[in-house]
């Protein structure tokens, strides 16, 4: 058994099997895991916000989607892995109060959604699998080995995608 | 925009809001005493701000199952307000609130969630109404939402909504209670950097 890297908030971290990434807690963040198969690397990245030239104070390049994801890929890239055997699995974005309709922050998780798929996108990265939205937090582990992205959450069954 | 930066807050900018926070606390105390209609001591409360990856871990790690009580602030300042209980703080309100001996977080009903929810209503309330003495400003909230999952999902929410302008918080820890029941709460004050202005410049500090 290789470690479990702990990937915290608005921050991001690669490695090679048998290591795996680790993020917990995660709620209206998303969790970014870039996997190369073949030489079984990974990166995973912990976003807040979706934009970072939205934002004034934007120096955390690893607190947004737009650029997290960006350097997470060149960081996965520099450990070895080949641009075009990587895939993505999400997860994250969840909604964790009610809020009234008409409010902002009640879109901020499904924006992070959208706006980490948009980037996956524009780097030409496919997005496998996906688990996001709803209404609880995820704890997600990401192992190199075998690609699975295995997500728990309270008083609900693990689950891998 | 404002030209507030946070990490210009300097040692008397702090004394003041751990003086609010005082007596924040303080009215907390006397409003959770009256509801329980029990003696409730309090603590001097611990003040810090705190970067968002240490947050989760302040509060016994990103994974531990807490209840997160939520009010965004609507006139006055703008902003939001989060007050978490440990669950097993809000296993202790609730029972005795209803009256009653067992009962845990998971086999909560409606009713004692929507008890949980105004107990945090109270309690923001409280903090909420000692800014609005000392600034002299009228300031609202909205009504309060409830979230009881893991401590690192419940403060992504404000964390996110306070990452637009800086990596750290402004947390205030409280404990109220007497020997047989602590209660373990922690307050999360989230003004934008226009409302941190309007506090300190409504104090005659800027």
């Amino acid at each position: 058994m290789g470690t479990v890297i702990k990937v915290g908030m608005a921050d991001l971290n690669v490695c090679k099997a048998p290591d795996a990434l680790t993020t917990l807690g995660l709620g209206s963040c998303v969790g970014i895991c870039l996997w190369d198969s073949v030489a079984k690397i990974a990166g995973m990245a912990h976003v807040m916000l979706p934009d970072s030239t939205q934002i004034r104070n934007n120096d955390n390049i690893a607190k947004f989607a737009d650029t997290g994801i960006k350097e997470t890929l060149d960081r996965v890239l520099k450990l070895g892995a080949q641009k075009s055997r990587l895939v993505a699995k999400i997860a994250g974005g969840a909604q964790m109060f009610a809020f009234g309709s008409n409010n902002d922050m009640l879109r901020v998780g499904d924006r992070n959604v959208a706006a980490s798929k948009e980037m996956l996108k524009k780097l030409g990265i496919r997005l496998v699998a996906e688990d996001t939205g709803l209404n609880f937090g995820r704890t997600i582990v990401f192992y190199p080995e075998n690609g699975n992205l295995v997500i728990t959450a309270v008083g609900k069954p693990s689950k891998t995608i | 925009m404002s030209d507030l930066r946070l990490e210009e807050i300097n040692s008397i900018h702090f004394d003041v809001l751990k003086e609010i926070a005082n007596i924040g606390a303080g009215n907390a105390t006397t409003a959770l005493s009256k509801l329980l209609d029990a003696k409730v001591d309090m603590h001097v409360p611990n003040i810090e701000f705190m970067e968002f990856k240490d947050l989760a871990e302040a509060i016994g790690g990103a994974e531990n199952v807490v209840v997160g009580i939520l009010l965004t602030l609507d006139t006055g300042i703008d902003g939001m307000m989060m007050f978490i209980l440990e669950s097993d703080s809000a296993e202790k309100i609730v029972n005795s609130l209803m009256g009653r001996t067992c009962g845990s977080l998971d086999e909560f009903s409606e009713m004692d969630l929507s008890a949980l929810q105004e107990i945090g209503n109270i309690i923001a309330g409280s903090y909420l109404s000692a800014i609005s003495t000392f600034t002299n400003m009228t300031i609202t909230s909205s009504v309060p939402y409830l979230s009881i999952d893991m401590a690192g999902a419940i403060l992504s929410v404000p964390a996110i909504e306070f990452g637009k302008i800086s990596d750290k918080a402004l947390m205030i820890e409280s404990e109220f209670g007497d020997k047989d029941t602590i209660i373990n709460g922690y307050f999360i004050l989230i003004p934008t950097l226009e409302a941190f202005e309007l506090i300190f410049s409504s104090l005659g500090l800027m």
